[in-house]
């Protein structure tokens, strides 16, 4: 049975009077991969941002597992049910605390018992062993630090994962390792994804259902398989995939 | 991992520096020796230290140290003695008092000012900024104008007025003192807060439900905490001058108590003829906020490497 983990009805973002999202509606069904794409300045990050809480919206609605949400209010609940990986692994560890650390602070605000269990678990998880525990962010590679980052994400057991262009701060080969471990996560936890990237290749890689976004708008939402079937309307759907592929070298 | 890495012996060079702490004790003990390796290059951090460190002691066997009695003096035989007498070693004052003595049972007293407006001021400071400089809008506004309002008045004024109101004394001027020099680090704390307070790191604990107050404790003190430190002590010596500066004007520390400060005013009315009497809690004085300022200076190279070298 497929039903909604997350809807998003009409939102509006507007920043002065810049309208960073232009009444943006959207469906996530329940353990599906959505994918969101389109160029820089496109409202995509924003659109992950209002979703979370960390930017509020004006206008429209949002709910996640049947409860409402607006503004940038939400409680305690909604991040255990939601939680997001953010673009660059250099920003967004804290500089002056040990992976250990890290990852206690979510189990301490949400109260999870059993903690050095849960820690030591979250870690094998992302394929970093206990020697990696007591580091502090500094003495890890971009790679190792995005894997912290998922972990922290994933230790709340949350069901849904906002991922704010997970890779494009690491170099092809680890992109593909941090790509394949978001892949076995999702298998194995049954995650939903919502997953934003300027890379079509990276979308149609991971997800079955993507919208492409332009200027704060969605300009069309369709299957993963429809681009390589070239079954699109928009034009500018079109555009983007000539622009990915032109960088391509098969 | 390799299995030699797992065996280092416990506090040994390789098992501070190691890459792949075990513990939380091992990584914490770790960074802390990074710290001191980084300060112990600085050869003058070190001297400032030392003389820290010989303050501290003179302070704490000043009973054992001092060979006379500070406050009770031999009006009859060795008044205002030049330096080098037999048995008053840096001389003695108008009431026939050691100098020596008094200075060393005067380290007391200028210990307990530095570290009492530390501990008062630099919380203060660290909260106000912080929380400042996390909330924004206009809690923001209403602390930042506060702070103005302390900033505007030149420190001594303000002590001397809040001497005068609560009436002289070493307690009065501790807190006088204090009151006047947490809005430079409310100041530091905030402008630092604010470089990360919309950074990626913040956002993720934000994202995992913490409190405003717990990451303004847990996550954004931490990092403020260093230059922090680092201004605090380079603002001792200044500390040390005001506490003098108020003894001088008879505000602080009253007689007959070996407070610096009130020593060079009772000997300047002998300063051309018997100049030791005011030198020697002058030099006294010189030497503390000296190893104050280096070591300030070398915890400055240490803990925020972004800054050294200004």
């Amino acid at each position: 049975m497929t039903t909604t983990a997350l809807s998003v009805r009409d939102m509006l973002v507007v920043y002065e009077d810049f309208a960073a999202l232009n009444r943006v509606s959207l469906d996530v069904q329940h353990q599906e991969s959505f994918g969101i794409v389109g160029e820089s300045g496109s409202g995509k990050s924003t659109l992950l941002r209002a979703i979370s809480g960390l930017s509020a919206f004006q206008e429209g609605s949002l709910t996640v597992d049947s409860r409402n949400f607006n503004g940038r209010k939400r409680d305690r609940e909604f991040y255990r049910t939601v939680q997001m990986v953010f673009q660059d692994p250099y920003g967004s560890l804290h500089p002056r605390q040990t992976v250990d650390r890290l990852l206690l602070e979510p189990l301490a605000i949400h109260g999870f018992d059993n903690v050095d269990a849960r820690i030591a678990r979250a870690l094998d998880e992302v394929g970093l062993g206990s020697g990696f525990r007591f580091r502090y962010s500094h003495q890890l590679s971009g790679g190792q630090r995005q894997r912290i980052a998922i972990a922290r994400a994933l230790i709340v057991e949350p069901k849904i994962l906002l991922l704010d262009e997970p890779t494009s701060a690491l170099d092809a080969s680890i992109q593909a390792e941090i790509l394949n471990l978001l892949e076995q996560a999702r298998r194995d936890r049954s995650l939903t994804f919502v997953m934003v990237s300027h890379d079509l290749g990276v979308i149609s890689h991971m997800c079955e259902r993507l919208a492409v976004m332009k200027s704060g708008e969605i300009v069309e939402i369709l299957p993963a398989d429809a681009l390589e079937k070239r079954q699109f309307s928009a034009d500018y759907t079109r555009q983007l995939l000539v622009a990915s592929e032109g960088f391509r070298r098969d | 991992m390799s299995v030699v890495e797992q065996h280092l012996k416990p506090y040994s060079r390789e098992w501070l520096l190691s890459d792949r702490p075990t513990s939380r004790k091992q990584a914490r003990i770790g960074r802390a020796y990074v710290i001191w390796q980084r300060f112990a290059e600085n050869r003058l951090a070190l001297f400032g230290l030392m003389i820290i460190i010989g303050l501290l002691f003179v302070a704490a066997f000043a009973d054992v140290l001092a060979p006379h009695n500070p406050l009770q003096g031999d009006l009859r035989y060795a008044r205002l003695l030049p330096p080098g007498s037999d048995g008053y070693l840096l001389g003695t004052d108008d009431q026939g008092r050691d100098i020596l003595s008094r200075l060393i049972h005067g380290s007391r007293l200028t210990l307990l000012v530095v570290v009492l407006v530390a501990v008062i001021a630099a919380p203060v400071g660290l909260i106000v900024g912080t929380v400042s400089g996390y909330a924004g809008g206009w809690v923001d506004a209403v602390l930042m104008r506060i702070t103005d309002i302390f900033l505007a008045f030149p420190k001594l004024v303000l002590a001397l007025a809040l001497v005068a109101a609560l009436g002289p004394g070493i307690e009065n001027a501790i807190l006088a003192i204090a009151i006047t020099s947490w809005p430079p680090y409310a100041r530091i704390a905030r402008a630092e807060t604010m470089t990360f307070r919309n950074s990626e790191f913040i956002s993720a604990v934000q994202l995992m439900g913490a409190s405003p107050f717990r990451i303004v404790l847990r996550h954004v003190m931490p990092l403020c905490l260093s230059s922090l430190i680092v201004r605090v002590t380079l603002d001792m010596a200044g500390i040390i001058l005001t506490a003098a500066g108020l003894g001088f004007l008879g505000l602080g520390a009253q007689p007959p108590l070996p407070e610096w400060g009130a020593m060079i005013a009772s000997g300047r009315r002998f300063i051309l003829d018997q100049w030791w009497v005011a030198a020697m809690p002058g030099a006294a004085i010189l030497i503390v906020s000296l190893g104050f300022n280096l070591l300030g200076d070398g915890l400055r190279d240490a803990l925020d490497p972004k800054e050294a070298g200004q």
